[in-house]
């Protein structure tokens, strides 16, 4: 997999030379030999060093990488079988979102997650990843029918947002997404999410609340988009950067602040690089989360998820907060 | 001692009901409406409960102008009204940082955050009520607001009342990051409970109510009222007309809108709102014995 971001520059250069080496394969001298492992260990080097110092903006970057896994690779990678269920019973079927039964180690659970495209025909079909309301409402229906058979429900958060169209109003976005955050907070089954690339404003809440939110590692979870928070702010979306750097949307500072339970660690220079392991890392996460969730009681579990979303929250009184003159 | 500019008292609606209260001097000058561009006249204009004579435009009112309109004289009681924000992200923007812009936003518009919260009757039916101030930052989500709104609605399950939200919002509070979106599991999990302890819940939606504030409590109404005219939407005119690349006619997403689309109940005209909650509280609140 190739580095191609802007602040990869140095590491694609890097790359480029391993590979012309590489290339020689049996031809290769010793000293070249010797050379070609010392550069592969530089690129390894540099690009621990560069990824463990991304900025905000840079993690945006990597987030929304156009060969980031999306949840449909992680979920053929992670689960043995899955049937894809389609349509809302009422008005479509949204391809932004894919959802249906898995088989996760053995056990059944119910997958839900947003569902990007990578070439422009699969971009159009899947409305660039960002659902309209008959997504929202598949979703619905089938954490209702994970509560009738006991499934737990895993959903996987890859969004840039609700699709804002005039027809996504028509049809009810809102509601929609009000209905999930409604029925999610009380759904008596075990609930994971896992934001694996964007986290999109009320769009990625949607399929959001669980008894446990864990990150990959270079995805973001964001009130708004960084472009509109700087056209809010800024009045100028080029401040993109800077927005994405004050609303701390990495997952490494949402851990700090506690906003998430769990940062999932990606493979060298993002999850892109190695599939594999990035489903694997998560799949590891998963299970220990689920097996966590199946020993607490169901009161327990609906009461704790509860508190979980009740305490979160930066407030006081005016007494307490306000600088006072003594 | 506490700056006093920083720390408005606690919202005093007059006992009397209508507007008379507010805006002094007014009453002698004039206004232009916003949509039909008529002139009105101070006194006029507030004794029509701020609604345009001519084109019946509904004005946005404040938080304590919309709880003397909606409840008994005297029956409001505020709660936690010297709840505020904090600057959970020391976020800074254009130079001025948060911390900055909430003390000028609470010397400015004259209340702590943008929403009241308390209870109240109306027509001698007691109720739990929280009340959106769109002046405050457009009636952004923070997590003072968040905190309030699931305040009055875990106050409507303790006491076994009703609960009503009048929202007035923009949506999201960008200042507080995902602490104000998460505002919205928050307050949706809360009715969640009063739903489950079968107690009735009321959405009033002002101009405007969109994004996140439509997409959780707004929506969530077992009865969902608007005002004419309001603005009622999730993306608003101007993101759905740059992701669609075309122009919205004026007044194209509003209340009548959602109604003809099936999101909302009704559409009631400010005047008749009282008299609807109290007959809305009189049928759901007031179940006979069955």
């Amino acid at each position: 997999m190739a580095y191609d971001l802007e602040f990869e520059k140095p590491l694609a250069e890097l790359e480029k030379k391993i590979v012309a080496l590489q290339r020689k394969g049996d031809r290769l001298k010793y000293d070249e030999q010797v050379q070609l492992q010392e550069m592969e260990r530089e690129l390894r080097q540099r690009t621990e060093e560069i990824y463990k110092n991304l900025t905000a903006w840079q993690t945006v970057q990597v987030a929304r990488h156009k060969d980031r896994p999306y949840s449909a690779d992680y979920i053929q990678l992670m689960c043995d079988d899955f049937f894809e269920l389609h349509g809302d019973r009422c008005f479509a079927d949204d391809h932004a979102i894919i959802a249906g039964p898995a088989i996760l180690d053995g056990n059944t659970v119910m997958v839900i997650g947003h569902q990007k495209g990578r070439d422009v025909k699969e971009k159009q079909l899947r409305n660039l990843g960002m659902p309209h309301p008959e997504g929202y409402r598949k979703a619905y229906r089938l954490m209702q029918q994970a509560e009738k058979f006991c499934l737990p429900i895993i959903c996987l958060i890859d969004t840039s947002g609700a699709s804002p169209g005039l027809q996504d109003e028509e049809r009810g976005q809102s509601e929609a997404i009000a209905a999930n955050l409604y029925l999610m907070s009380r759904l008596p089954v075990p609930i994971i999410a896992v934001v694996i690339g964007e986290g999109g404003s009320g769009g990625a809440l949607a399929i959001g609340i669980a008894d446990r939110v864990l990150m990959l590692e270079y995805s973001i979870y964001t009130v708004a988009s960084p472009e509109a928070a700087a056209s809010i702010l800024w009045r100028d979306t080029a401040f993109a950067p800077q927005a994405a750097e004050a609303m701390r949307i990495s997952a490494r500072d949402l851990k700090a602040a506690q906003l998430i339970d769990e940062l999932i660690p990606e493979p060298l220079g993002g999850a892109h690089h190695n599939y594999r392991l990035a489903a694997d890392t998560l799949k590891a996460a998963l299970l220990r989360h689920l097996a966590e969730l199946k020993h607490l009681p169901l009161d327990q579990l609906l009461e704790k998820r509860y508190q979980k979303f009740r305490a979160i929250g930066k407030f006081g009184r005016a007494a307490e907060l306000l600088p006072t003159n003594s | 001692m506490v700056k006093e500019s920083a720390v408005p008292s606690t919202a005093q609606p007059s006992p009397s009901h209508g507007m008379n209260s507010n805006l002094p001097g007014l009453d002698n000058l004039a206004v232009k409406c916003l949509k039909c561009k008529e002139i009105l006249y101070g006194r006029d204009w507030k004794k029509n409960l701020k609604v345009c004579v001519r084109c019946g435009y509904h004005f946005k009112l404040t938080a304590q102008e919309r709880i003397e309109l909606l409840v008994d004289p005297d029956s409001f009681v505020e709660m936690d009204a010297d709840v505020i924000s904090d600057d959970p992200l020391h976020f800074v923007s254009q130079g001025q940082s948060y911390e900055t812009k909430l003390a000028e936003e609470r010397k400015n518009v004259g209340l702590n955050e943008a929403v009241i919260i308390g209870h109240a009757t109306i027509e001698n039916k007691p109720l739990a009520l929280a009340i959106m101030d769109f002046r405050f930052i457009g009636g952004s989500m923070s997590s003072a607001v968040g905190e309030k709104i699931t305040r009055a609605i875990e106050y409507g399950i303790e006491h076994q009342r009703p609960v009503l939200i009048a929202s007035a919002s923009g949506g999201a509070r960008m200042q507080e990051g995902l602490y104000s979106l998460m505002q919205l599991a928050k307050t949706s999990a809360a009715l969640a409970k009063l739903g489950e302890a079968r107690l009735p819940y009321f959405s009033l939606l002002t101009d405007p109510t969109t994004g996140g504030v439509t997409a959780s409590f707004g929506m969530l109404g077992d009865v969902i009222l608007a005002e004419p005219g309001a603005l009622v939407c999730f993306a608003g005119p101007r993101v759905i007309e740059g992701f669609m690349h075309v122009k919205l006619p004026e007044g194209a997403i509003s209340a009548e809108f959602a109604l003809q689309h099936g999101m909302i109940d009704a559409v009631v005209h400010r005047r008749d709102l009282r008299q609807t909650l109290a007959r809305l509280l009189r049928m759901y609140a007031e179940k006979a014995a069955i």
